[in-house]
């Protein structure tokens, strides 16, 4: 389909769910989450303030560099790893077709 | 004890509005918020974020917004418990609410007004094995009195303002020693208190690890020994007095959860009649509630709580007829 990517979310739980993300409606990550229904809080509505959309980039997908915004907002999170990213970061475009992340897990 | 006809629960946008709508009602006013200063996300999370769609507003600060609602409500005298959290409510024999704060701070009304947004802002904790135990036995997340370091051997992890102002303030013949922890080798704080805690590491006076977090927590009773693990090489077990996380606020929707009400995803079920949950008395405006169509959204808080003040007015005078008037007309008639 023209302006879709595939995209595949590993659940906390392991599940994989394959979602079509659309590339016209300038969504990311959280947000496609979120319209799927799946556990991604997305607090600050997207403006890397929060850190409730941390997941990791699975994929070998060459994502555009973390913001300072996001590198601050990641030293604020748990489980970080060097592919963490915030969803609300990434931006649906149609280079990241077959994009894989996992949600990373929720602290307390 | 005090005694409102309206008691707020959150001192964001939405609670703030309430309390002007509820004035020209001439009904009265009080918020309880768990943070220390009114204006809930818009003041802690994002002041200087500017926001689009307030009517009237092509673009306004979110802080500046907060300003502004507060100089609108002012005429009606509202009532503030901040940095307090509303914990337990009760009934008293005259069907009024006693509402106690986890600090014993008690209030008294007819109606009970939850617009809490997204919960109440508590520290975020590190996911560390059997790290509860150890919560005011060595470990805290947040610095109250420096003076209960004095003389005592301090880790702060965190990478912000908080974390770089109190290693720098501790550091300076408060505590006997002072280690700092940071994920990265880059800080977020002002620059300048990144050089004053780089030059305090020079001296020796703060002991600076970073690519680093803790891991491990060990003692009987109180804290005794962390574990640091570091990425170039390997694991420090540290002996302290006190591990003091500073990983920031995150929102939980906290002790309302045991109210009774019927809550789905962690908001507020409400008829959007009134925005009343359940519990006759109690309603839930903006973003905590949740309705078929539900939008978080300011603008829609707004408009909740000027409905929602016209159901309180009733409950509260169930024989007085109640007349919407224009403050055009009118004006505003402060109390």
């Amino acid at each position: 389909m023209e302006n879709t990517i595939r995209i595949q979310v590993v659940d906390r739980e392991g599940q994989v769910h394959d979602l079509d993300g659309p590339t016209d409606m300038g969504m990311n990550m959280m947000e496609l989450c979120r319209s799927a229904e799946l556990p991604v809080e997305g607090t600050c509505g997207g403006m890397a303030m929060c850190a409730s959309c941390h997941m990791y980039v699975e994929s070998g997908h060459s994502l555009p560099e973390k913001s300072d915004d996001e590198e601050d907002m990641l030293d604020e999170a748990f489980f970080v790893e060097d592919n963490s990213r915030l969803g609300c970061q990434i931006h649906l475009a149609n280079d990241l077709d077959g994009l894989k992340v996992k949600l990373a897990p929720v602290g307390n | 004890m005090i005694q409102t006809d309206i008691l707020i629960i959150g001192a964001g946008p939405c609670g703030l509005f309430t309390v002007f709508e509820a004035g020209l009602l001439k009904l009265r006013c009080h918020l309880i918020d768990a943070l220390p200063q009114a204006g809930g996300q818009c003041s802690e999370i994002y002041p200087k974020k500017p926001i689009y769609d307030i009517p009237a507003y092509p673009s306004i600060l979110a802080g500046d917004l907060v300003d502004k609602l507060m100089e609108q409500a002012a005429p009606f005298e509202p009532g503030f418990t901040l940095g307090e959290r509303a914990e337990e409510i009760e009934k008293d024999e005259e069907g009024q609410f006693i509402l106690t704060t986890n600090r014993g701070t008690k209030h008294r009304a007819p109606i009970i007004a939850i617009a809490g947004g997204l919960g109440c802002f508590e520290p975020r904790k590190p996911p560390v094995d059997g790290l509860a135990n150890f919560e005011d036995h060595g470990v805290e997340y947040i610095i109250k009195d420096p003076e209960f370091y004095r003389d005592k051997k301090v880790i702060i992890s965190g990478g912000g303002d908080s974390a770089l102002d109190w290693a720098i303030f501790l550091a300076e013949g408060v505590a006997k020693e002072v280690t700092l922890v940071h994920r990265r080798t880059e800080f977020r704080g002002h620059l300048d208190s990144v050089q004053k805690v780089m030059d305090h590491a020079a001296a020796g006076r703060i002991r600076l690890m970073t690519n680093a977090e803790v891991v491990e927590v060990h003692g009987d009773t109180d804290l005794q020994s962390v574990v640091v693990k570091t990425k170039e090489d390997g694991m420090h077990t540290l002996a302290t007095d006190h591990w003091v996380p500073l990983f920031g606020l995150s929102p939980k929707l906290g002790p309302i959860a045991d109210w009774n009400l019927n809550i789905t995803k962690n908001a507020v079920e409400v008829d959007t009649f009134d925005y009343s949950t359940n519990v006759p008395g109690i309603y839930a405006i903006g973003d905590i509630n949740t309705y078929p169509g539900k939008l978080k959204l300011i603008l829609c808080g707004f408009h909740e709580a000027t409905l929602m003040v016209q159901s309180a007015f009733k409950r509260i005078y169930p024989d007085k007829n109640l007349v919407l008037k224009y403050t055009t007309v009118n004006g505003v008639n402060a109390f």
